[in-house]
């Protein structure tokens, strides 16, 4: 293929990735989408990088199921995220932290030393990594335009791309000067390439299997009439499982230890329950792109018997021996969105370290350099960030261009996986073991370091002629006991699981040892109590740090402003001082204060620089450890006790509720009674009235004639025994409202009641000349209820509704009938109706006092109210529905007894 | 002289008139008879907008006017005819079972000539009554 072709695609490819990161970097609305569990989950797919889309072909080619140790090991363990990641996750949101050695730093006292330690390991173990990625699109590039290896074309390429990549990561790896933020734009583009390179894989592995061969029961078959290959299906029994233990320890500490994996699953995770979904659909990726890596090998090997071409290119060879360019094409964009991912991934994480872990706690501590930069630290650090990165890669490129050419894909891998290992008791040591301190941490580092170096790289060294080639075979100095290869007698391990036994054990041995020989200092034990207890301290961690000396606002404030600007300081400063009631007027900043500003700059600069830098601006005084644990135990039970204030003063303020409700109740049964009085008193003095001056006019006028006298001797009469109807009245809703009425029940038909009431108000209705319409239905079950109450309740609803009714016109309709368990009676008029604000009111016995001045036409106000305890008594409901002018409709309900229904 | 030539008209047209207002009978049953036996006009109004009719017809010289009354209220009838240039000479005499001070401080503020609290002594409402109209 024309390799113009190649490289046009692979710029537009670049390209293209631009577009998707800037894409998801600008707009507001899809940044919500791109934190989402799917993003997350295939971001972590930069675990597959170039070595895994070429190398495990080739690594199936000579060590066959073996291959799959690399993602047996995260398969098997990704159920442990939830508590390891997760906890890794909650400790890094809380401390912000944005890189590993900042995490081992800030763990073994904010130590700047181990923290540069780590970055510098990490550095000389990822970079060879970082060119093997470079290798692999240089190498894939030389297949695909099939040119001459040694072409120097490929070499320069390889140099713009690095630079391009470059170009890519400071664009949108290093937009905020917090290294905690997350990069939305960098992150969707790595969930994009992960797709992209599972999709192409899938391509060329249905070619092979299905196209080329007739689907996986061909493949195999022919792969089993070869010795060669038959050999590959099966463990190898004599060491082959030891080999598998620790290949698969290696993949399951890597996936949680490589800077790459710690960017995008620790410091991109918007959310933690975003772990629910990768542990499950990683693994399943994982599966997915590694379905037809044997199929791919062995279609391989049998194609090309005779030929040399290297397995790892098999991928690219397979389609191009067909002809099929396109295909070929396609493979290669996955590959180079493999490699592409990984670096830039790795090199946004690296660069961090290095900004952080080593770079500023360097200028910190050289007040020359110090002063040189100036006040504006905030853009150097940016400017090194991005300087770092630039570095970086000139390293990969270096390294590549150098040494690079040598070694196959997944020999350089798995030495810079065993390397990372190396992390692993301090990191895990760390989280889960609080008498871990520092010097095991570095001490184990250092040692561990040393052994994977003589072990794994030495030897490379020696191969690639930097030594002489004795040391491999006989040892140095002719010491067999310290062969590389078989460090004091060890045999029958692969170089791998060799140099990994040894690393990993010296390293943890000298971590325990060295933890439980020697103290703590307080820092140091704090940061284990906050790290080890993180789930207990994560929601008051500003008040569980261990502070004391003296520190002035203005200094911390103009040490925040190097970095976050004058605005953007007094703007986090203003929202913390409103949270925790504090007064930044005080020249005196309090503990939480320095606390919160140290761990603004931990976002930017790292722990320990941000430890170094606001020591410089304080008067600390010493803690010992006894005070830290002291202090500790202190602020777990101000928690402790908050908790109980917080409880004790919504127990408070319920009871003042509680209170304040009962008092208005009070006021407002206070002022109902005085309403109460008020009317009766008025309604008694009416009736009084009448009858005092009616007797006044008898006394002074004995010559009245015998009509009139007789005519107001009856009146007189009218009005005493409405005076008393009154006054039992206000005695009976006494009665029923304090609960000491009881009903006398009795059967009762109530259809006879009905009738009887009617004919008692017969006259009435006569005078007035209103028509009554009653209409029953027959038979009704009887009722078990107080019958004289019932008559009452009737009576006063029938002669409420003849007294409304206009002379003359009046119609009124009464209505029994049953309706399921209830009695429902209705008696509806033709008067002037209620006015929908009075339809509650008229039920209530203090109708008359709430409107003081106008007043009902008649009655004492108290009838419905009597009739509506009855109903209640009898546990019924009365309500009325009226428009006004077109009269009013009382329904009473009540229910059959239970006893009652059964007799019938 | 203009009062006594008013008074001269007044019976020369017959009898003065009182306009009695309330809603109860047995109230206004007594309150007729008195009114009457003194020799007064007498009207009844069982409503507040019933005695503004009467009262802007008839232009009675005094009101006997209850409170608590369904639509207008008396103090609204009181305020009213006080209100008006015309009327204002009419005397208003509250009758009412309202007996709270700040009742009766209320009535006097619209302008009423008298407030009497019932039950009241027929007598001393004759006395007064006389005394208004004389």
């Amino acid at each position: 293929m024309n390799s113009g072709w190649v490289v046009t695609v692979s710029v537009m490819y670049l390209g293209l990735l631009f577009g998707i990161a800037y894409w998801a970097e600008r707009s507001h609305r899809t940044r919500r989408w791109v934190s989402n569990p799917w993003v997350y989950s295939l971001s972590l797919g930069v675990y597959c990088s170039a070595w895994a889309y070429y190398g495990s072909v080739g690594r199936a080619f000579t060590n066959g199921v073996e291959f799959l140790s690399t993602y047996l090991g995260p398969t098997l363990t990704a159920p442990l995220w939830w508590i390891i990641l997760r906890k890794i996750i909650r400790i890094c949101k809380v401390q912000r932290i944005a890189t590993l050695s900042d995490f081992v730093a800030s763990r073994y006292g904010k130590s700047a030393n181990l923290g540069a330690l780590v970055a510098f390991f990490c550095l000389i173990g990822i970079v060879p990594y970082i060119s093997l990625q470079l290798k692999a699109i240089s190498t894939s590039f030389a297949v695909l335009a099939e040119l001459p290896r040694t072409e120097e074309l490929t070499s320069d390429l390889t140099l713009y791309l690095a630079i391009g990549l470059g170009i890519f990561v400071m664009l949108f790896g290093t937009r905020k000067i917090e290294a905690t933020e997350q990069h939305e734009g960098m992150v969707t583009a790595i969930a994009a390439e992960s797709l992209v390179k599972m999709v192409a894989f899938l391509f060329v592995g249905i070619y092979v299997t299905f196209g080329v061969f007739n689907g996986f029961g061909d493949i195999f078959t022919q792969a089993s009439h070869k010795p060669a290959l038959r050999k590959l299906f099966t463990i190898d029994p004599n060491g082959g499982y030891g080999t598998w233990f620790w290949h698969i320890l290696l993949s399951t500490l890597n996936i949680l230890l490589l800077p790459r994996q710690f960017q995008v699953s620790v410091v991109e995770n918007t959310d933690e329950r975003h772990l629910n979904r990768a542990i499950w659909t990683f693994p399943l990726y994982m599966m997915v792109i590694n379905l037809f890596v044997l199929p791919i090998a062995f279609g391989g090997a049998l194609l090309f018997q005779n030929q040399t071409v290297n397995a790892d290119n098999y991928v690219l060879a397979i389609p191009l021996y067909f002809d099929k360019e396109w295909l070929a094409l396609i493979t290669y964009l996955g590959g180079f969105s493999a490699a592409t991912g990984m670096v830039i991934v790795e090199t946004i994480a690296l660069s961090t370290m290095l900004s952080n872990s080593v770079l500023m706690p360097y200028v910190l501590t050289q007040p020359t350099l110090r002063r040189k930069i100036g006040p504006n630290l905030g853009r150097f650090l940016i400017g090194a960030r991005r300087i770092s990165i630039l570095l970086l890669l000139v390293a990969a490129y270096l390294y590549y261009s150098k040494l690079a050419g040598r070694y196959p894909l997944v020999s350089i891998g798995q030495v810079s996986f065993t390397a990372v290992a190396q992390l692993a008791p301090a990191v895990l040591g760390g989280i889960f073991w609080k008498q871990g301190n520092r010097y095991g941490a570095t001490v184990g580092l250092i040692l561990g370091f040393s052994v994977w170096f003589y072990t794994l790289v030495i030897p490379m060294l020696a191969e690639a002629g930097f030594f002489p080639l004795s040391l491999n075979t006989v040892g140095p100095w002719g010491l067999e006991l310290l062969k590389p290869s078989a460090l004091f007698g060890l045999e029958g391990f692969d170089r791998i699981s060799h140099a990994l036994f040894w690393s990993l054990s010296i390293n943890v041995l000298s971590y325990v040892l060295l933890s439980i020989r020697l103290p703590q200092t307080s820092m140091e034990h704090n940061q284990a109590i906050l790290f080890v207890d993180i789930f207990k301290y994560s929601e008051v961690i500003e008040s569980s740090t261990i502070w004391r000396g003296t520190a002035y606002i203005p200094d911390l404030q103009s040490l925040l402003s190097q970095f976050f600007g004058k605005e953007r300081t007094t703007q986090l400063l203003e929202r913390f001082a409103n949270e925790n009631e504090i007064n930044l007027n005080w020249q005196r900043a309090s503990p939480q204060l320095v606390n919160y500003a140290e761990n603004l700059l931990a976002g930017v600069i790292g722990s320990a620089s941000a430890r170094l830098m606001v020591a410089s601006v304080t008067l600390e005084e010493k803690i010992s450890v006894d005070e830290v644990v002291e202090i500790l135990k202190e602020s777990q039970e101000l928690i402790l006790t908050n908790r109980q204030l917080r409880q004790h003063q919504a127990e408070l303020e319920r009871a003042t509720t509680q209170l304040r409700q009962a008092n208005e109740q009070m006021i407002r049964t206070d002022r109902l009674k005085d309403d109460f009085l008020t009317t009766v008193t008025h309604e008694l003095r009416t009736p009084i009235t009448s009858i005092k001056a009616l007797s006044e006019i008898l006394q002074d006028n004995p010559e009245l004639d015998m009509e009139q006298r007789d005519q107001f001797l009856s009146t007189i009469i009218r009005e005493s025994d409405r005076l008393t109807r009154l006054i039992s009245q206000v005695l009976d809703l006494e009665k029923y409202e304090s609960g000491k009425h009881f009903l006398r029940t009795e059967s009762v038909q109530l259809t006879e009641v009905i009738r009887e009431a009617v004919e008692s108000v017969h006259q009435l209705a006569l005078e007035k000349d209103v028509h009554l319409d009653v209409s029953l239905t027959e038979p009704l079950p009887p009722l078990q209820a107080d019958r004289d109450k019932l008559m009452q309740v009737l009576i006063n609803l029938l002669s409420n509704a003849i007294k409304y009714t206009e002379r003359g016109k009046g119609l009124i309709q009464v209505l029994l009938r049953r309706s399921g368990d209830q009695y429902v009676l209705t008696v509806a008029d033709n008067g002037p109706g209620i006015a929908s604000d009075y339809q509650q009111l008229i039920f209530d016995k203090f109708y008359q006092a709430e409107n003081q001045t106008i007043r009902k036409p008649k009655g004492s106000g108290l009838g419905l109210a009597i009739t509506k305890k009855i109903i209640e008594l009898h546990h019924g409901s009365i309500s009325v529905e009226s428009q006004p002018g077109s009269g009013a409709r009382f329904t009473v309900q009540i229910p059959l007894l239970k006893e009652v229904r059964a007799e019938h | 002289m203009n009062a006594d030539l008013r008074r001269d008209e007044l019976t020369l047209s017959g009898m003065m008139k009182i306009l009695i207002v309330d809603d109860e009978p047995g109230i206004v049953m007594s309150l007729e008879f008195l009114m009457k036996k003194e020799g007064y006009q007498v009207y009844i109004a069982r409503d507040g907008a019933e005695a503004l009719d009467i009262i802007h017809q008839e232009q009675p010289q005094l009101v006997l006017l209850d409170i608590m009354m369904p639509s207008v209220d008396g103090y609204e009838v009181c305020r009213q005819v006080k209100g008006s240039d015309l009327l204002r000479q009419t005397k208003i005499v509250f009758l009412s079972a309202k007996s709270k001070e700040s009742d009766i401080e209320k009535g006097l503020s619209y302008g009423a000539d008298l407030y009497l609290t019932k039950p009241f002594s027929t007598r001393n409402l004759m006395a007064k009554v006389q005394e208004l109209t004389a």
